[in-house]
């Protein structure tokens, strides 16, 4: 049977992944796609977990269902702001959207 | 309390005497009197031309000055028929004297007792009361006529309104404090009339020097009344006059000053009071006053000269007397102190006054010393104990010398009358011209924006002019005058009436009645070997005399002989309303101005005594019970010296005018005889003894410099200094301060919120605006968070073996 460190590792792989992607990435989806991967790392650590420590209750499962939800969600509002975006500024380069500052 | 209770209850009826007038004033001042104020250059304005630049003048409206004709002649007939009524219940009362109608009310409360205000009827009061309001409405109804076309009709009335109240609130006032009211109101109105044309520099300078003059002897005055309500604890006339043991107290107890020379307080007091009056009745030294209020329209001088002002200060003293005459007996020869002080001042200024008069050439003038002459006779009269002669004389005297005023107000009236007439007929009629009066001069004089010419109807004039601006006609004076008995037939009989009475023509006229009882008391006096009286007695002869050829010098030279100027052959009245109004109350007066004297012939005097005193002198019976009974003298016996020296004085002195101003009287030009028959005494004469210069040098000179030395080393040098020092310390000070805050409490203030919006500006970059690297620092964070969580929990050493 396959460890249970040998998940977090790969957890933890995809989130530095998905991590690196947020901060790098210039283009916004890009960026937003990070986000997916960070989400979906934490969900492999959920069901990891879930499934070693507490395979009575069901717990973690559901975890993970309300996040692939709120992902969902959040890609969909993502994108359309990004859309937005790139309607008002025709750019998706995420340094060009920073009048929010001093 | 209502009106109806005042009325009917002859005890309190004496409150409503003063009112009407009172009320009058009132209304007048504060609804009536409507003026607006325009500029003196306008030709709406038929006044004076002011002295002043750049002055504006109130004018009243027609409407506002028939109102306030009317509400004031309503006053006064008001006061008028109330005093009657009160006259007329005093005469019913049985033993008026010993029983009083009396009414007082508490006003002040002083401790345990309370100060009363109140009224008083007594015999004394009752012939005031017969006086004053009668000579006060004759005065009312001769202004509607001579104050006709002055632009401050309205104001006039009210003030002679408040003057008229001031009086007979004095005349019924039952303690000297209420007196002593209304004789300062009657200050303040005088006052305000004399300077009435106060747009005339010599008008308003007369106002303050007789304000400032009577404001001498008030303030005397009111000592005396201090000290009096210190020694008996009361005001009241009757506790103190009619009351033998205060009196009694009075003339025991020494005084305060002068106390171990045998100076009474009842002198001390009597002296004090006394000098109120000299102020206030214009005796020497204080006399320079009067003269010089004839500067104030004619109806104000005969208000002052004989109803009201003078005759109130010898009011106080006949009022006074039983204090004065406590502890002596002029009767028997003892004379005190202040009766001493009352017979040689009295004396003195008759003698005095009469001198100066004869060298008058001022119509007027002549009028205004007459009456400080007369007023002398009254205080003589009173030193000598002769009381009921004093309170005689004044009545009569208020007759004949308000007649004599209002008549010589016409007098001048006409004058200029005749003047205005002279303006506007300059080219026709010039065969009166004289060298200073060539008609040539007269366009140039109408051109100067005087008053007169802005009117068109004859009749439409102002009632006197002033006399500066080049122009040198003077229609008061006398050697202007002349032949006006033709032109003005009224005002020359009425003035001769009037004249006559104060000369003191024998047996016909008032004067005559009143001034042989002063005499005849004088008289009694001498022949007991008095000195006062004797002095009194002479003196009097003496002025009296001279009265008699001053009034007949007066008359001749207005009315005889051919006129001396053009102006005075046109003088007259002119018709209507104005010319009635002023010649009703002359020949009202004139009428009292004789038979006023017959209510007081001695019973002795052969066929009018058995006319007019079959039983006793009516007069002398009715006033003597103003006095306490131990005071009641008998009246003298009768005695032919005395009547023989009235007669010789009034007639010689009459004759003696005649011969020189009636019989052959002045033509154009002509010098008057009397300067070169006195030689070099006239000038001293006609300067009133340079009393005015001496004042001027003693009083008024140190008095300025004084005032000068005041300002300028006191005032400016010394208080100004002493508070600019203050101020610039003050001020450096406050500089000091001022570096202090801007330095210190700004520069603290001030840089706190500085540094916070340095840190601010410094700060606010960590705000880029990019997302990722907020991102990267919240990771950054989280991590050093669970680093730091990790390391606290123990985990990274159980995890490091």
């Amino acid at each position: 049977m396959v460890p249970l460190w040998a998940y977090l590792l790969v957890a933890a792989a995809l989130f530095c992944l998905g991590m690196y992607g947020v901060l790098s990435r210039r283009n916004a989806v890009a960026v937003l796609m990070g986000i997916e991967l960070m989400l979906n790392a934490v969900n492999i650590n959920l069901v990891a977990f879930w499934r070693y420590l507490e395979a009575q209750t069901m717990n973690g499962q559901a975890f993970v269902a309300f996040i692939f939800v709120v992902a969902a969600a959040e890609a969909a509002v993502g994108l359309a702001i990004v859309i937005s975006i790139y309607r008002n500024r025709r750019s998706v380069v995420i340094e060009d959207v920073d009048i929010m500052k001093w | 309390m209502s009106l109806n209770e005042f009325l009917s209850n002859p005890n309190l009826l004496p409150w409503l005497v003063p009112v009407g007038p009172l009320l009058a004033f009132f209304i007048i001042m504060l609804l009536t009197n409507r003026a607006r104020l325009i500029p003196a250059t306008s030709p709406e304005y038929g006044g004076h031309h002011p002295d002043y630049e750049g002055m504006l003048v109130p004018v009243v409206s027609e409407g506002s000055r028939l109102v306030s004709v009317l509400v004031g002649l309503l006053g006064i007939l008001t006061a008028w028929l109330i005093s009657l009524r009160v006259v007329g219940d005093a005469f019913s009362v049985a033993h008026l004297g010993a029983t009083v109608r009396n009414s007082t009310i508490p006003w002040l409360a002083t401790g345990s007792t309370s100060f009363n205000m109140g009224v008083l009827v007594d015999p004394l009061t009752t012939i005031m009361l017969v006086m004053v309001p009668l000579a006060c409405t004759m005065i009312f109804i001769y202004s509607i006529g001579y104050m006709a076309h002055d632009p401050r009709q309205s104001r006039f009335f009210a003030l002679i309104s408040l003057f008229a109240g001031a009086m007979l609130t004095l005349v019924v006032a039952d303690n000297l404090l209420l007196l002593f009211v209304g004789w300062e109101v009657m200050g303040l109105c005088s006052y305000l009339l004399i300077g009435f044309w106060y747009e005339k520099e010599s008008a308003y300078k007369a106002a303050i020097k007789a304000f400032t003059t009577t404001r001498v002897a008030d303030v005397i005055m009111l000592l005396g009344i201090a000290y009096l309500y210190a020694e008996t604890g009361t005001l009241s006339f009757r506790d103190i006059l009619y009351n033998e043991e205060v009196l009694q107290h009075l003339a025991t107890t020494p005084a305060l000053l002068l106390g171990g020379a045998g100076l009474t307080a009842a002198g001390l007091i009597g002296i004090f009071l006394i000098i109120g009056t000299i102020g206030k009745s214009a005796q020497f030294p204080l006399h320079v006053w009067l003269p010089d209020a004839m500067e104030g329209p004619t109806p104000v001088s005969a208000m002052i000269h004989a109803a009201a002002m003078v005759s109130a200060g010898i009011y106080a003293v006949i009022r006074m007397y039983p204090l004065f005459e406590a502890g002596g007996s002029p009767h028997a020869g003892l004379f005190t102190s202040p009766l001493l002080l009352l017979s040689i001042v009295g004396a003195f200024t008759a003698i005095f006054a009469a001198t100066i008069a004869v060298a008058q050439n001022d119509v007027k003038r002549v009028l205004a010393y007459s009456t400080i002459s007369q007023l002398g006779f009254m205080m003589a009269a009173l030193g000598i104990g002769a009381y009921i002669a004093a309170a005689f004389h004044l009545i009569t005297h208020a007759f004949f010398k308000a007649l004599l005023f209002m008549a010589s107000g016409s007098v001048i009236h006409g004058m200029e009358h005749g003047e205005h007439h002279v303006h506007e007929h300059a080219h026709d009629d010039d065969q009166y011209a004289l060298p200073g009066h060539a008609p040539m001069t007269l366009p140039a004089h109408s051109a100067d924006g005087h008053g007169h010419d802005s009117h068109t109807d004859t009749a439409d004039h102002v009632p006197e002019p002033h006399t500066e601006h080049g122009h040198h006609f003077d229609p008061q004076d006398m050697l202007n005058m002349g032949g006006l008995r033709k032109t003005m037939p009224v005002t020359f009989i009425t003035f001769l009436v009037g004249g006559l009475s104060l000369a003191g023509f024998p047996l016909l006229t008032a004067g005559f009645w009143s001034k042989d009882e002063i005499l005849a008391d004088a008289y009694y006096g001498l022949s007991h070997g008095f000195g006062p009286h004797a002095l009194v007695f002479v003196l009097l002869a003496l002025a009296a005399f001279l009265t008699a050829f001053y009034t007949m010098r007066q008359l001749g030279l207005t009315f005889m002989g051919e006129p001396r100027t053009p102006e005075a052959a046109h003088a007259d009245l002119g018709q209507g309303l104005v010319s009635f109004t002023m010649t009703l109350p002359l020949v009202i007066l004139a009428f009292f101005a004789i038979v006023a004297g017959f209510v007081g012939v001695p019973p002795e005097f052969p066929l009018f005594g058995a006319i007019f005193s079959p039983e006793h002198n009516p007069f002398h019976h009715f006033v003597i019970y103003t006095l306490l009974p131990e005071m009641q003298a008998e009246a003298p016996p009768f005695n032919w010296f005395p009547v023989l020296t009235s007669f010789v004085v009034a007639l010689g002195g009459l004759g003696l005018g005649y011969l020189v101003y009636w019989r052959k009287p002045l033509v154009a030009g002509e010098p008057d005889p009397l300067v070169a028959f006195l030689g070099p005494l006239h000038p001293v004469l006609k300067n009133k003894y340079y009393v005015d210069e001496l004042y001027a040098r003693v009083f008024i000179a140190p008095s300025k410099a004084f005032a000068r030395v005041a300002s300028e080393v006191i005032d400016r040098g010394l208080i100004d200094g002493t508070l600019h020092l203050i101020a610039r310390v003050a001020t450096w000070i406050g500089d000091l301060f001022k570096v202090l805050n801007v330095w210190l409490i700004d520069g603290v203030g001030d840089s706190i919120p500085e540094l916070v919006a340095l840190f601010g500006a410094w700060f606010r970059r960590i705000q880029t605006g990019r997302i990722q690297q907020y991102l990267l620092l919240v990771a950054l964070a989280a991590i050093l968070i669970a680093l730091i969580f990790a390391a606290s929990s123990g985990m990274l050493v159980q995890a490091a073996p």
